[in-house]
């Protein structure tokens, strides 16, 4: 019985890699095929012949491009305002606690179960009275809006970290309180920052509810809305250019994600799990 | 997600959110009224966005549910009262789809917990390819939805997909349209929703288990406990409180969930798999019945957060017991 334990826990190792990363080879793989090899009955997951034009042919895709900057300037400008507003909100709700600190993190794990769908109903009809939907500003006003408590949360926690001794050391060798912040907070907080930043960016990036919501000309269409009409009138569709735009669309998040490893099973959320 | 994957990730789809703890309660002793000043000054600046973009707006949403208003250039609405609801008791479509959305999170939440559970207990086990499982399993968390969805179209493709030619390998039926059959296209989206959510309930679980002190394990191997009584009376109660937070918190994200599901089948084949925001989204944005939508978010939000409370509440009844 014993003696079994050890290859039993490797089965099941091996169930749970094959489910969770065979998606994601199956991607990658189509993304080098061929249309006539896509829809070809015999099932292969090595591309018999290898198509780079599949990410060329993607790239020229009307819309493609042009929908990958729209969605990096509205990540970049949401994620620019999100650290800007949420950093000295963080570093209040860490420092001063009391009913602040109640209301804050109350409001934080609300947010995380907002109903969206009742939101954006009257947020579109607000919108469209001054003049915001099917514009970038607008979306970038409703990601910023939407990541920020989780950012807050995210940062709060890496000013919690910096001891206070080390704020009281400065003041007590006579720096003021704009120099203790510029000159020993902010730099320790910089790697929390750039974190933050990256979830901030990633989840903007990523996100499809309400760029579908609010926009409605092609122009102003980010990725994630290319890539869905793309597959409107399925058959049509070159699945290889689809696949390869797909693989384009998921790398920020993978960098991301490859980047915050460490962090995110270790000290992040054990910090947030601990209670 | 996410607000869908801003949450969701993605969101939205999409989701990400831990417990906020309080991480010691480290009195600032009297915090003076400048202090608290200064406070009140850092903070206002993210309460503006958040009351102009999300608080406002979900008061306005609630009121919109008691008015007729249509989703038209120059919208001029009256308000109806209850009628609304009324109309929703009678809308057998809206309670189908209400009744798919519960089968969903329901199916999507257990499966999560289940699957996530074992995969944190082998991660938190001594085993090789640890390194590739743990980011292979943050992976789909990170990844954008509607890639998420195309990927899993072609995974389910009827004639040219994976699966089914793994089906025809082994001698079984090959030919199903996955997401096209009546009866599999259900069971194949909620699939689709364990692999997206399963990673970040893995990743929880396996914080909260590397916080169980050896001993206890130890202790319980002494008195001659095996592997599943070590599970039983050990892991799971230390770890209840954890596995409360993340099922509440998952459950919600699933019954909300709506950009997977929205690409994967657009709520088709015949409504089987229209998830209630994908059925609200349709009546605000396709039929233009903006009041009538926000009439029945109110009643989605009501049940859930009533559904929620219930479940708490008989957690928190057991805590108490023990």
């Amino acid at each position: 019985m014993r003696v079994l334990v050890k290859p039993a826990q490797y089965l099941a190792l091996a169930a749970y890699i094959v489910f969770l990363g065979f998606p994601l080879l199956w991607l990658v793989s189509a993304s080098f095929k061929s249309s006539a090899e896509l829809n070809s009955l015999t099932v292969n997951l090595i591309p018999q012949d290898w198509r780079w034009e599949n990410f060329s042919e993607a790239l020229e895709r009307q819309g493609l491009v042009r929908s990958a900057a729209n969605s990096i300037v509205v990540a970049l400008v949401s994620t620019a305002l999100v650290i800007l507003i949420a950093l000295p909100a963080a570093y209040a709700l860490a420092r001063f606690r009391g009913l602040l600190r109640t209301v804050g993190t109350g409001w934080i794990l609300v947010s995380q179960v907002f109903p969206v769908i009742l939101i954006i109903l009257p947020l579109f009809l607000i919108l469209r009275t001054i003049g915001l939907t099917d514009s970038l500003v607008g979306l970038t006003l409703v990601h910023a809006t939407y990541t920020l408590p989780f950012a807050l949360w995210m940062l709060q926690g890496y000013v919690t970290a910096i001891p206070t001794e080390l704020e009281e050391a400065g003041a007590m060798d006579g720096a003021g309180r704009t120099r203790v912040l510029r000159e020993i907070v902010f730099p320790l907080l910089m790697p929390g920052i750039v974190a933050t930043a990256m979830f901030s960016f990633v989840s903007s990036w990523n996100e499809f509810f309400f760029a579908l919501v609010l926009l409605q000309s092609p122009d102003n269409y980010t990725l994630p809305i290319t890539l869905k009409m793309f597959i409107g009138g399925e058959g049509k569709v070159a699945l290889g250019p689809l696949a390869a735009g797909s693989v384009l669309a998921a790398i920020p998040s993978i960098v991301f994600f490859s980047f915050m490893q460490k962090k995110l099973t270790g000290g992040l959320l054990s910090g947030a799990v601990k209670g | 997600m996410t607000a869908t994957s801003l949450t969701r990730p993605a969101s939205t789809g999409g989701g990400r959110g831990r417990r906020p703890g309080r991480s010691g309660a480290r009195s600032m002793g009297g915090v003076g009224r400048a202090k608290r000043r200064e406070a009140i000054a850092l903070v206002v600046p993210s309460l503006l966005p958040v009351l102009l973009l999300s608080v406002a707006p979900l008061l306005v949403g609630v009121l919109l549910a008691f008015t007729d208003a249509r989703l038209v250039r120059r919208p001029e609405y009256e308000v109806v009262g209850l009628e609304n609801f009324q109309r929703l008791l009678d809308n057998g479509f809206f309670w189908d789809s209400f009744r798919i959305g519960m089968v969903w999170a329901v199916s999507v939440t257990v499966l999560q917990l289940l699957a996530g559970m074992g995969l944190a207990l082998l991660l938190n086990a001594d085993l090789r390819l640890q390194g590739l499982t743990r980011v292979l399993a943050l992976i789909p968390w990170a990844m954008p939805p509607v890639v998420v969805a195309i990927m899993w179209r072609m995974i389910y493709s009827p004639n040219a997909g994976p699966l089914n030619a793994a089906l025809g390998g082994l001698g079984l039926p090959d030919d199903i349209n996955w997401l096209a059959d009546f009866s599999t296209a259900l069971p194949a989206v909620v699939v689709v929703g364990v692999w997206v959510g399963m990673p970040q309930t893995t990743v929880t679980l396996l914080a909260g288990l590397q916080q169980i002190p050896g001993e206890l394990n130890e202790a319980a191997s002494v008195d001659g406990a095996n592997a599943w009584r070590r599970f039983t009376a050990v892991t799971l109660p230390s770890l209840r409180p954890i596995v409360t937070s993340i099922t509440s918190l998952n459950f919600i994200w699933n019954f909300n969930s709506f950009s997977l599901v929205y690409v994967l089948t657009e709520g088709g084949p015949g409504g089987k798999t229209m998830l209630p925001m994908l059925f609200t989204y349709l009546e605000a944005f396709k039929n233009r019945n903006i009041g009538y939508a926000a009439a029945m978010g109110v009643v989605l939000v009501v049940v859930v957060v009533l559904l929620l409370s219930a479940y708490l509440w008989s957690q928190f009844r057991a805590e108490k017991e023990r």
